[in-house]
């Protein structure tokens, strides 16, 4: 209401995945290939075995050092990585959700960006399936063999007092019930969005937020219990009743992130005209605002932990701060620093939030930040002392990062850029916030 | 915000959009408005009237930082040299402990000193009369008013276009 000085473009534009951009993928993912295979060479030669490092804290990583074999390594950053990747993905889905709710214009006009996230879904789910199935005892302490079993020499109490929850046939279940829910939920609400585009009407919008709705409810239970799963378990000892709060702020932000990179690199590619600098604007405020509540809920875990000082529990951020040689130090404050304090000095301004290449550089720095907040929460319980960062890791990323983009730019040559029936697209088309 | 011995011309109006479009009408006409009344916030009606942009923002930023030294120097004072207390096992100046107090001071010093920038900037106050050209912007109507002395068309010429640009009604107040 009220911008009558906007232009309105048109609102009919399709996304051209070109043979170019299909190119530089493909080199990404071979590099990525090559670099993982280089790294596990180096690490097969014995590179990773230098366990001798942490010696003072043998207790700590009993899990980690014995039997410890350099394909943990892999095996853990395809966990980290598909972790991460999921989680952006599954934002997608939450963020089309919760503006449906909302009944929210704003957003209409780029909602085919967090429409697309989701496709991405089953690749980490398969991967996850797998690794939990065949080499969950690589990542979980508790998949350990006879660490349930009083008879067994592995025999921990503590760990088998949460057999209830924490057995791999319900595990699995969880798994598929997960991805299973998720996926579904998002290939409704797509396909009633790809049937409005071309029959219009009010009857998609309608199921949408019933479906948006329902997808809300059943991410309220499973945003917390798949962060315990995928990331809390890990270290089974340990326990935080804000983890899932921390894991689902941590994915929210990070997608948010990939929301706005990829409108923002679309706009410059001479795609989504109509997305104006308040669409940025407000996208950038989104950035921010959950930068801070990523921060507020890191801090609120932590603070608990640091003023109570019980053994149990500062164990955890005692591995991470001086555990295991020091190695997770530089990931621990690189963390806070690109998620809170690069984010919250750069976007603070407004004019910083409406200019793209500020934008793009806080976008990067809440993703690179947000790998390595997955990165200090999975390493030191899968590898210990054997963790890293080389060219295993920038190969996985790279690897994942060009997957991810492939699968989100061929979803976005499914339908027209714009949504051209959605009820709020005028509104979308003439937002302004001055 | 006592403005002595000048003339306005007051134009009301029913509706935001109205507004909205007369404000655009007669400034395209080379008319200076002083100000536009609403009982609510109407997007894009600040730029219309060409209004500069608010530095609240800067206000806050700078409330902010004076809100996080004061909590800075006041736990540090008091924990850290004039009475170090051991609490938790923990080094007296253990800063994590008092990043909430930090916070709070911060956000703080950032609410009061936006609201009370506010009531200065906007002449607002316990004995402050405030000016009010037409009571009902306060209810439903949107109320313009140009300041004549800062105009070079002539009253009846600014009047015939407030008139045309929508005003239900047009009157002259003098402060």
């Amino acid at each position: 209401m009220g911008a009558h000085h906007h232009e309105v473009v048109s609102v009919e534009e399709q996304f051209e995945f070109t043979a170019e951009s299909k190119r530089n993928l493909l080199i990404g993912m071979g590099v990525g290939i090559a670099l993982v295979l280089l790294g596990s060479y180096l690490l097969s030669q014995g590179g990773g075995h230098d366990a001798h490092a942490a010696a003072g804290h043998g207790a700590e990583h009993d899990h980690g050092a014995h039997g410890y074999h350099w394909t943990q390594r892999i095996i853990a950053n395809l966990w980290l990585n598909s972790v991460y990747f999921a989680g952006i993905s599954i934002i997608g889905m939450f963020f089309i959700s919760y503006n449906y709710l909302a009944q929210a214009g704003w957003s209409a006009v780029f909602k085919r960006i967090p429409e697309a996230m989701p496709a991405f879904l089953p690749i980490p789910a398969i991967i996850m399936i797998v690794l939990a199935v065949f080499f969950g005892d690589k990542i979980y302490h508790w998949m350990h063999e006879g660490i349930m079993d009083p008879a067994s020499a592995n025999y921990d109490a503590i760990i088998a007092g949460k057999q209830g929850f924490l057995n791999k046939p319900f595990y699995i279940i969880r798994l598929l019930l997960y991805f299973g829910l998720w996926y579904v939920l998002w290939r409704i609400v797509r396909n009633l969005s790809l049937r409005e585009d071309e029959i219009g009407g009010l009857d998609g919008y309608e199921k949408s937020i019933k479906y948006g709705t329902a997808f809300l409810v059943v991410f309220a239970v499973t945003s917390s219990t798949s962060a315990w799963d995928f990331v809390m378990s890990i270290d089974t000892h340990w326990f935080s009743t804000m983890f899932g709060w921390y894991t689902l702020a941590s994915w929210h932000v990070a997608g948010l992130a990939t929301m706005t990179l990829t409108i923002v690199t679309l706009k410059e590619r001479g795609y989504l005209k109509a997305v104006n600098e308040s669409h940025l604007h407000d996208l950038g405020k989104f950035c921010f605002a959950f930068s801070i509540f990523w921060t507020y809920v890191w801090f609120a875990q932590f603070l608990l932990i640091y003023y109570a000082n019980l053994p149990e529990e500062a164990i955890y951020y005692r591995e991470r701060f001086s555990g295991y040689g020091g190695i997770y130090k530089a990931p621990f404050f690189i963390n806070i620093l690109l998620n809170f304090v690069a984010p919250f000095l750069v976007l603070m301004t407004r004019d910083s939030k409406r200019t793209s290449v500020i934008l793009k550089l806080a976008c990067w720095s809440i993703l690179v930040g947000h790998y390595f907040d997955f990165y200090t929460n999975i390493m030191p319980g899968t590898v210990g002392a054997n963790g890293g960062f080389g060219a295993v890791e920038f190969g996985f990323v790279l690897l994942f990062a060009c997957a991810f983009i492939w699968s989100v730019s061929s979803q976005l040559t499914k339908a027209n850029l714009i949504p051209r029936n959605h009820p709020m697209l005028e509104e979308s088309l003439h937002h302004d916030i001055a | 915000m006592a403005e002595i011995n000048k003339k306005f011309l007051v134009g009301v109006y029913d509706d935001e959009d109205i507004a909205l479009a007369a404000v655009n009408k007669i400034k395209s006409a080379g008319v200076k408005i002083y100000e536009v009344y609403s009982p609510f916030a109407i997007h894009g009606m600040d730029t219309a009237i060409g209004h500069p942009r608010s530095r609240i923002g800067i206000a806050a930023f700078c409330f902010g930082v004076v809100g996080f030294l004061c909590a800075l120097t006041l736990t540090t004072w008091t924990m850290g040299i004039d009475w170090p207390m051991v609490i938790g096992g923990k080094d007296p100046l253990s800063y994590p402990n008092y990043v909430p107090a930090m916070f709070e001071l911060t956000v703080l010093f950032t609410a009061f000193g936006m609201t009370f920038t506010f009531f200065i900037s906007n002449g607002l106050g316990p004995t402050v009369k405030p000016l009010l050209f037409d009571p009902r912007c306060t209810d439903n109507k949107f109320i313009m008013a140009i300041d004549l002395s800062k105009n070079k068309l002539s009253e009846t010429e600014i009047e015939s276009l407030i008139k045309a640009s929508g005003a239900e009604e047009v009157s002259v107040k003098q402060l």
